[in-house]
């Protein structure tokens, strides 16, 4: 008689797996886990770390907080970050200072590895949650995260 | 129907009565066709929102209305493509394959009886013809499989052969054990036996098991999981149609869905009364028959999409086994058990 | 008799390529497969189709910076592949971890796992004809990635571990999003089984196909579910243990048989087992720093080093020489998708196309894992 018990067990367990769509077809209207991309680009709010591209803030007075130590440089693993810098006169002191004249952060290479970002003595450069980062042309891809003009924020070497 | 009627007469005024009669045909044959390149279109469409709601989807919904549009626009994307094809391919074969299956399955459609008076062809060997014609379709697999020179396609046209031609025996026996319940093999008689209880009900206990059988074996005819080993993507890529591209691949795709159709509209009219109302309640307005029918085919597709989207696939050897050693001597037990109802008088009828 | 009626109708074998475009072998894996009609004759896999000399980079790179490149590894099981490099070095240098990263690091590895194994299930699936499942393994999946997002940034390449502790403490939010992950969890594991496990078209696609004996699998280098399917008690967490899994109890899961579905069940019942130890730790988070404060530049002692772990796929091992420099003389991974690929051949001659396919699934492959 097992021919029969085994075609009942198996019609049995078939069931069973159908109940288990059958029931979320029946919950279909909101148990849909679909994010419908673009449509909901307003209310998409990404996690306060995720790591979408490094940024470097500027204040109000067009001044960031990077003095073109190279710590970043050094850490990224993948050539991402170039700095470009120079001795220039402080024109308040009047002593000759290391200043960054570019900041370079070539994106397309960048692998988000966060390591720049928690080698940086002065929080000068974080992530922003930005993740649309596609462009049509690759040289769009190459940032210089300061901005033109931008200077040292001062008290940030002490 | 009476606007049928009026053209009947009025191509038979205008020409002699042979050349009449084949406009008459060819214009039905037009008008079918239409109606089911749109209802394959449709049902194509509905695969994917069943599909969609089953994994907690939403499915296509930007074309048109909730994406209503959006198999006519896969099918102009398709109609628009290029035309690919292995170069060691045989040529004529190749390109012979996608037509014999669209025929077949467009040709069967022919006999299902809509309602009373809407059906195209009454022939007195219905569900034959209809057996017949279905099994005719696998010549295309099993040709597109072997001109288009890929291992792959090989690989799935010859697990068709084997397929079809087992599961076409249980098919065929689980519609006979119905068949001695109406005594006749015309569609329009077996739905007016219907008129005393659909068979499911007459036949009961015997009747479920045909049907259960035969929901099992025509899965497997149209090709559909989890006997879908002809195409099995995760082992031969697409099977049989690998290397077919746009139309050609346009023509294999519409014919899956209507080959489920047609299987589907077989279980109607044989195990729930075709057109009929249940319990007859809307037996003086005949035209509702068209709403019913589709109503009860829609049921069964829906089942056959809820077994697509439930089931892990079959190996071929088990396929085989399931069809020969349990369905084949189920079916003739069936039949059996079926024969001596018929004979004692243990149907139900009303 | 039946030699002469074979000899009459001689069959002949052909060859077809499976891969490296191919649904079943996710990802760039190429198999050269012999065939007698269905049944499978020989299996000879091909890689090197994403050979990314990842061992090679590495001894350019500092440490900190080798630990973001075994993410793209085995990305599935990112924050263990990183864990096993951050342990080689810390143990290297004698470091003391404070105990709240080695709790942190042991529940990020068990979800990490559950993130690994929910995915091989819905792919396992999708493998045998099931295209539901992959939908609801991805469903669960989603829930754990978040909880990554939130606390690593990442979801998948999340480089959390540096050698000395974490990059930076957990979120606020973390120990509540994990219990609400494990409450919803429970809910779905046993769905797992009612729509695949005891499916009787899916028990009769995984029994007794592709059987792995044990003596073959201590031979072939198997481990992971793959091993203990097999009986061979090869959990490293177990025999070797690591970070916090020495305070946590948890059963080793062996099965015996060594055919699909006894991988099958492993991987399923581990996934049990994942849960309730992130169930012992995530109250007991003890305070403290996240990190051991290392030099900035780390140079190891000169010697080699080994370490290994329990990735998703199985055992992990890290081996460093050093000369004395900032950069690894020599870096080189045991990756266990390796060694569980060498057993193809070996399992799946004599079964047919679709057990290939299903024995394949169940070896949990990835491929990024097996070139490197």
């Amino acid at each position: 008689m097992s021919y029969f018990s085994d075609i009942y067990n198996g019609v049995k367990t078939l069931l069973t797996g159908m109940s288990v769509t059958g029931k979320y077809f029946l919950h279909s209207r909101k148990g849909a886990i679909t994010q419908q991309y673009p449509d909901n680009r307003a209310t998409l709010q990404m996690f306060e770390r995720f790591r979408g591209e490094v940024v470097m803030p500027h204040d109000e007075n067009n001044e960031h907080r990077c003095t073109g130590c190279q710590k970043c440089e050094l850490a990224c693993p993948n050539g991402s970050i170039e700095i470009i810098w120079d001795r220039q006169i402080d024109p308040e002191t009047g002593k000759k200072k290391k200043m960054i004249d570019q900041h370079i952060y070539h994106l397309g290479m960048c692998t988000m590895c966060s390591l720049c970002i928690e080698a940086c003595p002065t929080d000068a450069i974080k992530w922003a949650q930005n993740f649309e980062n596609s462009v049509y042309d690759r040289t769009y891809l190459t940032r210089v995260l300061n901005k033109p003009g931008s200077k040292l924020m001062p008290g940030v070497e002490d | 129907m009476n606007i049928t009627k009026n053209i009947h007469e009025w191509l038979f005024s205008l020409m002699p009565a042979t050349t009449a009669s084949i406009v008459e045909m060819v214009l039905i044959a037009v008008v079918y066709l239409g109606i089911f390149a749109v209802a394959g279109l449709y049902l194509v469409l509905l695969e994917r929102k069943v599909a969609a709601w089953f994994q907690l989807r939403l499915g296509p919904n930007r074309v048109g209305y909730q994406g209503l549009l959006q198999t006519m626009a896969d099918a102009l994307k398709l109609v628009s493509k290029e035309l690919t094809g292995t170069i060691k391919a045989d040529k004529f074969l190749y390109n012979l394959a996608p037509y014999f299956v669209i025929i077949t399955a467009l040709m069967a459609i022919s006999l299902f009886p809509f309602t009373q008076e809407f059906q195209a062809f009454d022939i007195n060997i219905g569900i034959f013809f209809l057996i017949a014609i279905s099994s005719i379709g696998v010549i295309g697999i099993l040709l597109a499989g072997w001109s288009s020179n890929n291992k792959f396609a090989l690989i799935g046209a010859m697990r068709s052969g084997v397929q079809t031609i087992s599961y076409e025996l249980s098919v065929g026996l689980s519609l006979l054990t119905m068949v001695l319940m109406t005594g006749s093999l015309q569609l329009s008689q077996i739905v007016e036996v219907q008129k005393h209880g659909w068979l499911i009900v007459q036949g009961h206990i015997p009747a479920v098991i045909a049907f259960m059988i035969y929901m099992i074996a025509g899965t497997a005819e149209t090709n559909r999981a989890p006997f879908d080993l002809v195409e099995a993507e995760s082992e031969l890529g697409a099977g049989f149609h690998t290397e077919y591209s746009g139309m050609k691949f346009a023509y294999f795709f519409l014919a899956e869905f209507i080959n489920m159709f047609i299987i589907a509209s077989i279980a109607t009219t044989v195990f729930f009364g075709a057109y009929l109302s249940p319990f007859g309640i809307t037996e003086n307005i005949p035209l509702l028959g068209v709403f019913w029918f589709l109503i009860k085919t829609l049921a069964i597709i829906f089942l056959m999409m809820w077994f697509r989207w439930t089931f892990p696939r079959l190996r071929i050897d088990q396929l085989l086994v399931l069809e020969w050693k349990y369905l084949l001597p189920l079916n003739l037990m069936n039949l059996i058990i079926m024969a001596l109802m018929v004979l004692l008088g243990l149907t139900i009828q009303f | 008799m039946d030699t002469t009626v074979i000899n009459n109708f001689k069959s002949e074998e052909y060859q077809i390529n499976m891969g490296p475009q191919h649904p079943a072998t996710h990802g760039v894996l190429r198999l050269l497969l012999t065939i007698d009609g269905e049944i499978i004759k020989r299996v000879e896999p091909d890689l090197g189709y994403i050979h990314r000399s990842i061992e090679k980079m590495c001894e350019r790179d500092s440490y900190q910076q080798i630990v973001h490149l075994t993410d793209r590894m085995d990305y599935l099981s990112s924050h263990i592949n990183n864990e096993a490099v951050c342990l080689t070095v810390e143990n290297a240098l004698q470091l003391e971890i404070p105990e709240r990263v080695k709790v942190i690091r042991t529940i990020i590895a068990e979800l990490t796992r559950i993130a690994s194994h929910t995915l091989w299930w819905g792919v396992m699936g999708m493998d045998v004809g099931a295209l539901t499942t992959y939908f609801y393994g991805f469903r669960d999946r989603e829930l754990i990635n978040d909880i990554f997002e939130e606390t690593c940034g990442a979801r998948l390449t999340m480089n959390y571990n540096i050698p000395g502790g974490l990059m930076f403490d957990i979120h606020p939010n973390f120990v509540k999003r994990t219990k609400e992950f494990i409450d919803h969890f429970k809910t779905k594991l046993p769905e797992y089984d009612l729509l695949l496990s005891n499916n009787i078209i899916f028990r009769k696609r995984m029994e007794g196909i592709g059987i792995l004996s044990k003596d073959d699998a201590i031979s072939f280098g198997a481990s992971g579910p793959v091993g203990r399917a097999s009986g061979y008690s090869c959990d490293v967490r177990k025999h070797h243990s690591y970070s916090a899994y020495d305070r946590v109890t948890f059963n080793e899961i062996l099965k015996t048989e060594g055919d699909t579905y006894a991988r099958y069940q492993v991987r399923i019942l581990e996934m049990w087992e994942s849960l309730s130890i992130i169930e012992q730790l995530i109250d007991n988070i003890p305070e403290g720093e996240f990190f051991t404060k290392t030099n900035t530049v780390i140079k190891l002692p000169e010697g080699e080093y080994y370490q290994k772990v329990e990735t998703a796929r199985g055992e992990l091992g890290v081996y460093i020489v050093s000369t004395g420099t900032k950069n690894p003389y020599r870096m080189k991974f045991r990756s266990p998708g390796f060694s569980n690929l060498s057993l193809l051949n070996h399992i799946a001659v004599g079964g047919k196309i679709g057990d290939l396919v299903a024995t394949m699934a169940t070896l949990d492959l990835v491929i990024p894992d097996i070139d490197r």
